[in-house]
């Protein structure tokens, strides 16, 4: 579905990813682990457009047997209207707009008429959202507006759901609320991909995992092997 | 550690300097005269902005309002005390005797600007990026209303005409040599490092130390003494100090200046003076014989439009060129973004 | 002074501040997008000003039709603004931006002078726009009335446009955070785009209003409606559009009742009083009225 061939990518002067190669297969939940500056975000923002690489490519396919595109040089809201659907790091909700508005800026490249509904089954899958639906998204709690932001990123329908570190600064109870609706949407047919610094979380929900480390990919395999792997074990699920 | 390079370099600057005026005076007429006190005026009014604006990034637009005031402090303190009477009739009773020559009248008129400069800077400096400049700006158009209507002092719109012509080429050179010198020793001393520090992160500066007020405090006065300097040299070249013509117009020009030479450059301020006067006055024939007023300003404005988009560090970035710094790399920044 | 004076100044403060809301608005919106001061907002008066003149004394079009092509020639010219100049520059420090719309400011004013000469020129509305109403002791021309109505009117549809339209909503999307907002699908190019668009188009149509209101015109003249916008965005809040409005209506409320109410010696002052508010505004709440903490200011 998703195939990140060897980019290299800078910031500024700064060789932030070197040769990064991930692959992600219609179905699966991928997650992306490594310790901060690793180049996960930077990883994501490429993928999603905001960065561009300056080597290698990222093709994608919206779907089993659709036709393989390469997104590495189009602009965040073309890749958005494939299918991609990036929430960002921090949440990133439009603090000033309403619940309601933040949704519907999630389906601002739909044309169809059933925008209505599936703010509907946003608001059953997060039932705060609906309480609070007319007041401004600044005043929820962090995470309220963690729903939000996964609610807005479903509002695109997509077929590919990039989270950017959806545990940040969460209380454990609702962290668990937000992988339990994770594997839900995943078993209805979305691809995802997951970067977190949280590991044993993220190998416990992916199917397969990737582990960077100062813009490297240096492990990657099935996520129940890797939460086996010594070095892993060592490094990031704080194990001997 | 430091080359020698710039010391010869003022040195030859100062021989150029005295040559230049002496010969120039004797030979050239007067036109040409007044376009190289034009252009020494300029180099001292860009380079002066550029302690303010490009040292300390404190983006002022108040330049010529520091200008008016150090011109008209200077012509009060010259004008004739024959003449005093039947243009100021209504001057306070203890400035009629007040009477002083032309060198002692430009220091006063500097410091009184300087001294002005702080008590602004004490409240505008708190604001930072284009709301300090929209503040000076402010400050500009106060000064101008207080000048058009200060009467007995200033003669409204009407202005301070009459000067006596003090100024020369050799007047001009000597300042232009004072301040291009100050301004250099402040850029790579101490305290010039701190405005650097202070321009590029001033929380990290203050952090470590840097009197974040002191700095920008002491950056504004200096930009604003030579301000004064040069607005007293104006006045008394062109024999006459009106509010209208310390205008945003002129604060632009010395910003157009600053940004083409390099925002932070002394020696790229110098040349883009130097260059922009004498285009100024390529444009003026062309203007006055077609009759196509505008011209000028609608080339610079492009052009500086066009720096802004294609190359916004200028012609010298934010550091000096090699061939007067020496071969030493100097203690600056990386050059612009 | 009695009552049908300060009636009077107030009708006369109520129709400047209707004409500094229309340009304070573009200022706003424009600030609150891409983080720019716009310092050429205030010569789009000036060129809605002269269009009108072309439009109506040479072409001789009807007046609705008249202010229908200032509002496109001021959306046109707010486009090609934000295309040539000020897109290229985006992510460039602030202050260059601001620095680029001195220049472009200056550009327009002296490509005024050179095509139109700096000679005022006069300028007058039909005959039935001059007639007086008296409405007890305030007396009005037909145009003041106009300048209300349509100011009003403008005002009602922009916060309708922004608080209710796709468009809207991805304005005030981008205007807090480009970054996610182009994660959500906005074309922010397009954005931006009809940001200036629609702040511009008001702006030209403030200087339909200006000239029919002083009767004269010149390049020059957007240089002060231009400023005291800025000043009254400030007030209300810079980046906030009801801010905006409420800061022309102070702005204009007080500096027709500081001619009319102080003597005469302190209406030149005019200008001072006005741009000492602005300072110790920018200093003692930055945020103004009716605006949100963006910390980008002191």
């Amino acid at each position: 579905m998703l195939s990140v061939e060897n980019i290299d990518v800078y910031r500024g002067r700064t060789h932030v990813l070197r040769q990064v190669d991930i692959h992600v297969k219609h179905g699966e939940i991928i997650a992306l682990i490594g310790a901060n500056g690793a180049g996960k975000t930077t990883t994501l923002r490429t993928i999603s457009g905001l960065l561009h690489p300056a080597k290698g490519k990222i093709l994608y396919a919206a779907g089993k047997g659709k036709r393989q595109i390469e997104i590495s040089s189009l602009p965040p809201e073309q890749i958005v209207s494939t299918g991609v659907s990036h929430c960002p790091e921090g949440r990133g909700v439009f603090s000033q707009l309403s619940v309601k508005e933040n949704l519907l800026v999630g389906a601002y490249l739909r044309k169809d008429n059933k925008i209505e509904q599936d703010i509907q089954s946003i608001y059953e899958m997060f039932p705060i959202l609906e309480e609070r639906s007319t007041q401004a998204a600044g005043n929820l709690s962090g995470g309220e507006q963690m729903m939000l932001a996964l609610g807005r990123s479903l509002m695109s329908r997509p077929k590919l759901l990039i989270l950017d570190e959806p545990s940040l600064g969460l209380a454990p109870l609702v962290i668990e609320t937000i992988f339990n609706k994770l594997k839900k949407i995943n078993t209805e047919g979305v691809t995802i991909l997951i970067v977190e610094q949280n590991a044993v979380m993220a190998l416990e929900l992916s199917h397969r995992a990737y582990v960077l480390e100062t813009g490297r990919v240096t492990l990657f395999g099935r996520s129940a092997d890797l939460t086996l792997n010594p070095e892993v074990q060592k490094a990031y699920l704080g194990g001997e | 550690m430091e080359s020698n390079r710039p010391r010869y370099c003022l040195g030859l600057l100062i021989m150029f300097m005295v040559v230049f005026s002496l010969g120039i005076e004797r030979t050239a007429n007067d036109y040409i005269l007044a376009i190289v006190s034009f252009t020494g005026i300029n180099i001292i009014l860009a380079v002066s902005l550029n302690v303010t604006n490009g040292f300390a990034g404190l983006f002022s637009l108040g330049h010529p309002a520091f200008m008016a005031i150090g011109g008209y402090t200077t012509a009060l303190l010259t004008f004739s005390m024959e003449k005093k009477p039947l243009f100021l009739p209504d001057l306070p009773q203890w400035l009629i005797p007040v009477h002083l020559p032309f060198f002692p009248a430009l220091l006063v008129g500097g410091c009184f600007a300087a001294l002005v400069a702080q008590i602004v800077g004490i409240s505008v400096l708190r604001l930072k990026g284009h709301y300090l400049a929209v503040a000076t700006m402010g400050f500009l158009i106060i000064v101008q209303v207080l000048l058009n209507n200060a009467n007995s002092i200033t003669r409204g719109p009407l202005g301070l005409n009459g000067l006596e012509e003090f100024t020369n080429v050799s007047w001009v050179a000597g300042w232009v040599v004072v301040t291009i010198y100050t301004c250099w020793k402040i850029k790579f001393s101490s305290l010039g490092r701190s405005m650097l520090a202070v321009k590029e992160d001033s929380m990290a500066a203050n952090s470590l130390g840097v009197d974040l007020f002191y700095t920008r405090n002491f950056a504004l006065t200096v930009g604003a003494f030579f301000a004064g300097v040069a607005g007293g040299l104006w006045g008394h070249l062109i024999t006459a100090v009106t509010p209208g013509s310390f205008s945003l117009i002129m604060s632009f020009n010395i910003i157009v200046m600053v940004v083409v030479g390099g925002t932070g450059s002394i020696t790229g301020s110098v040349t883009a003076a130097i260059i922009f006067t004498l285009a100024i006055e390529c444009f003026r024939p062309l203007e006055e014989n077609f009759g196509i007023y505008g011209v000028g300003e609608i080339v610079i404005s492009l052009v500086l439009i066009l720096i802004l988009i294609f190359k916004p560090s200028g012609m010298f970035g934010t550091g000096e060129p090699k061939f007067v710094t020496g071969k030493y790399k100097q203690l600056s920044p990386t050059n612009g973004k | 002074m009695d009552f049908g004076y300060i009636a009077q100044q107030l009708a006369n403060g109520l129709i400047l501040g209707s004409m500094y809301a229309l340009v304070a608005i573009g200022f706003s919106m424009i600030y609150g997008i891409v983080r720019l001061i716009n310092f050429a907002h205030g010569d789009i008066v000036m060129i809605g000003a002269f269009t009108t003149l072309v439009l109506m004394e040479t072409a001789g079009l009807p007046f609705p039709l008249v202010a229908f092509f200032v509002l496109l020639t001021g959306c046109g010219m707010g486009i090609l603004i934000e295309r040539i100049s000020f897109r290229p520059m985006r992510g460039a420090p602030q202050v260059t931006g601001f620095i680029a719309s001195l220049g472009i400011s200056i550009m327009l004013q002296n490509l005024g002078i050179l095509t139109l000469s700096a000679q005022p020129r006069n300028f007058s509305f039909p005959s039935y726009m001059q007639r007086i109403l008296n409405l007890g002791p305030v007396s009005f021309r037909v145009v003041d009335v106009v300048i209300i109505l349509t100011a009003f009117f403008l005002m009602v549809a922009l916060i309708f446009l922004v608080q209710k339209t796709k468009l809207g909503i991805a304005m005030r999307a981008t205007a807090e955070n480009i970054d996610v907002a182009r994660l959500m699908g906005i074309d922010i190019n397009k954005t931006i785009m009809a940001t200036f668009a629609i702040g511009s188009g008001l702006a030209a149509i403030a200087g339909l209003m200006w000239g029919g209101k002083f009767g004269q015109i010149d390049p020059l003249m957007g240089y002060v409606p231009g400023l005291k916008s800025f000043v009254a965005a400030v007030i209300g809040g810079v980046g906030s559009i009801p801010g905006a409005i409420l800061g022309a209506f102070i702005l204009g409320l007080s500096e027709v009742l500081f001619v009319g109410l102080l003597p005469p010696i302190y209406s030149s002052y005019r200008d001072a009083f006005v741009f000492g508010v602005l300072i110790i505004i920018l200093i003692a709440m930055p945020n103004g009225l009716l605006g949100k903490d963006i910390g980008d200011k002191a």
